[in-house]
């Protein structure tokens, strides 16, 4: 368990929340125009990165809103949290 | 060929005070080049190399492990095995693996402890009652043990259990398969690596592979702690760590990795002598044959490679273990501990090729691999060896997340493990 600074309601138990996974995959723009193989790549594939990695988070037992946050995997450490829009903090 | 293990070894060990027992397997340094590398000693991994030795006679190979064998999920994880699976696919996978853990201590003369003391799962609504009735039925229909119990069945089968109408989740009734049970996990990876090693595998500990060379889409060897080594076959079998040995090769797979914690009591007396699991409530439970309860929890939400989870998951297992055993509410707990089981989006495994020639991935178990380990090593030795996979993993490939003909498991198997 680790305390999460949400950028609306300031630190909480991290069992507040839900893991949204991975941040920054875009949305295709003209989803009927991929091939198979990028449709898996958007739904499916992660980089499951251990280490720094950007993710999506949500507030679900508090003010519900969906955020960002830079952790590091291999000891859960969280470096930053960002609002939705925000570009991430360059590393 | 090593000394079998009998009554007489240990009789004539026993003068020597036990003190001279031929070493199990060997502690070689690895050799400049060998016909494929296994990448990852937990139990599917020695499996792999096992079978590949033994049904497809290739001897020169190696297991690459980054700690020491069976370390990772195999050490970690609460032994349950069954074969009930929904689909027809998981069937012939997981009752292939059943099958090989009724002759496995004979096969490899290690005792694998594997017990056949059945596995009950509980429902607690009625859309579990539904599941669970449609999945005896699928179950039956591929030749796998499964009857349906209402819950005076479920009482009379494992009388400690609360029935009692009037808990938060009352149980509707539950799913029993025989045949299934558990095994000794450490056993297991022992078991396989000294029978490999036996044919001239070497078992290569604290070696942590940290990159793959590959010459364009060819693989060339692995980048190990212990230097480099040539190979033209790679088989990876990282659990947890799957994804980051993927990474290496420039793949992305479909996976996330996640805690999964389980923790064990005190020792005491028998007191129940089946498996039993609660899938809506995330609950389950057995007895080691030291005595200890095996207790699962749930896994976290959130990626994590750190090896302890939340203690809130815990607490909400031991929550509904308390209602459902009202008589361990003063039992102590031991330990806790966690692992890191990487999770596909369908819930099931891959055991496949890759775009990348010479290498092949073993991975997607999550949270309920051990239960599969002879069957997965067994079909993943004949991918390898073959370059093609067996009929039974072939609906495991990973270009299904392509074709969209996913084996989805999720909920449908009385799952979690
Ligand atoms: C708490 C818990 C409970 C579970 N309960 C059950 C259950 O009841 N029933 C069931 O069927 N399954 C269960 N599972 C799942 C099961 O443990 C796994 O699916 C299974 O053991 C995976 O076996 P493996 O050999 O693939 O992985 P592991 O045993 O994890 O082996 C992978 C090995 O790869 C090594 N490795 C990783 N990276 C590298 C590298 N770069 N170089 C070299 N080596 C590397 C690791 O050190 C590790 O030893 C549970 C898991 C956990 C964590
Ligand atoms: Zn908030």
């Amino acid at each position: 368990m680790f305390l999460i600074n949400c950028p609306f309601c300031g630190e909480r138990e991290q069992s507040e929340f839900k893991a949204g996974g991975e941040a920054h995959i875009v949305r295709p723009k003209q989803p009927t125009e991929l091939s198979d193989d990028e449709w898996a790549e958007y739904l499916f594939m992660r980089k499951n990165i251990k280490g720094i990695q950007f993710e999506r988070w949500n507030h679900v037992h508090g003010c519900r809103k969906w955020f960002n946050m830079v952790r590091d995997t291999s000891n859960d450490q969280i470096k930053a949290v960002y609002k939705m829009g925000e570009k991430p903090p360059v590393k | 060929m090593k000394n079998k293990y009998s009554i007489f070894s240990i009789i004539k060990n026993a003068f020597s005070y036990h003190e001279n027992w031929e070493k199990a397997w060997k502690d070689p340094e690895p050799k400049k080049e060998y016909d494929a590398v296994i990448v990852g000693g937990g139990g599917h991994g020695l499996a792999t190399a096992y079978y590949l030795a033994k049904k497809h006679n290739m001897k020169n190979i190696a297991v690459v492990e980054k700690g020491w064998i069976g370390g990772g999920n195999t050490g970690r994880n609460t032994t349950i095995i069954r074969s009930n699976y929904l689909w027809d696919a998981s069937a012939g996978l997981y009752d292939h693996a059943l099958k090989i853990w009724e002759g496995l201590s004979q096969e490899l003369n290690y005792n694998v402890m594997f017990s056949q003391r059945g596995v009950m799962n509980l429902a607690h609504n009625l859309q579990d009652v539904r599941d669970l009735k449609r999945r005896t039925h699928a179950n039956r229909l591929n030749g796998i043990d499964a009857v349906y119990l209402n819950t005076e069945e479920v009482k009379k089968f494992c009388p400690i259990i609360n029935t009692s109408q009037d808990i938060r989740y009352p149980v509707l009734g539950g799913t029993l398969q025989r045949r299934a049970g558990t095994a000794r996990h450490d056993a297991v990876a022992w078991g396989y690596a000294r029978g490999a090693d036996e044919m001239g595998v070497d078992i290569i500990q604290n070696c942590e592979v940290k990159g793959i060379k590959r010459n364009g889409d060819t693989v060339e060897g692995i980048e190990t702690t212990k230097g480099f080594i040539k190979t033209k076959k790679i088989g990876v079998v990282a659990a947890g760590h799957s994804s980051v040995i993927a990474n290496m090769a420039g793949l992305k797979l479909p996976l996330e990795s996640k805690p999964l914690q389980a923790l064990v009591s005190e020792p005491v007396k028998p007191i129940i002598d089946t498996v039993v699991m609660s899938n809506a409530v995330h609950a389950y439970v057995s007895q080691s044959d030291k005595g200890e309860l095996v207790i699962g929890a749930g896994t976290d939400d959130y990626v994590s490679y750190s090896q302890k989870g939340s203690h809130d998951i815990v607490e909400g297992t031991l929550n509904a273990i308390l209602e459902l055993y009202p008589i361990f509410s003063r039992m102590r707990m031991l330990r806790q501990w966690g692992g890191i089981v990487d999770i596909c989006p369908d819930a099931s495994p891959i055991i496949s090729k890759t775009s990348i020639k010479g290498l092949y991935f073993n991975c997607g178990w999550g949270t309920g691999g051990f239960k599969a380990t002879p069957g997965s090593g067994d079909l993943f030795a004949h991918t390898i060896a073959n370059d093609e996979p067996h009929k039974l993993n072939a609906a495991f490939n990973i270009k299904r997340f392509v074709s969209g003909d996913l084996v989805d498991e999720h909920g449908a198997a009385a799952v979690a493990h």
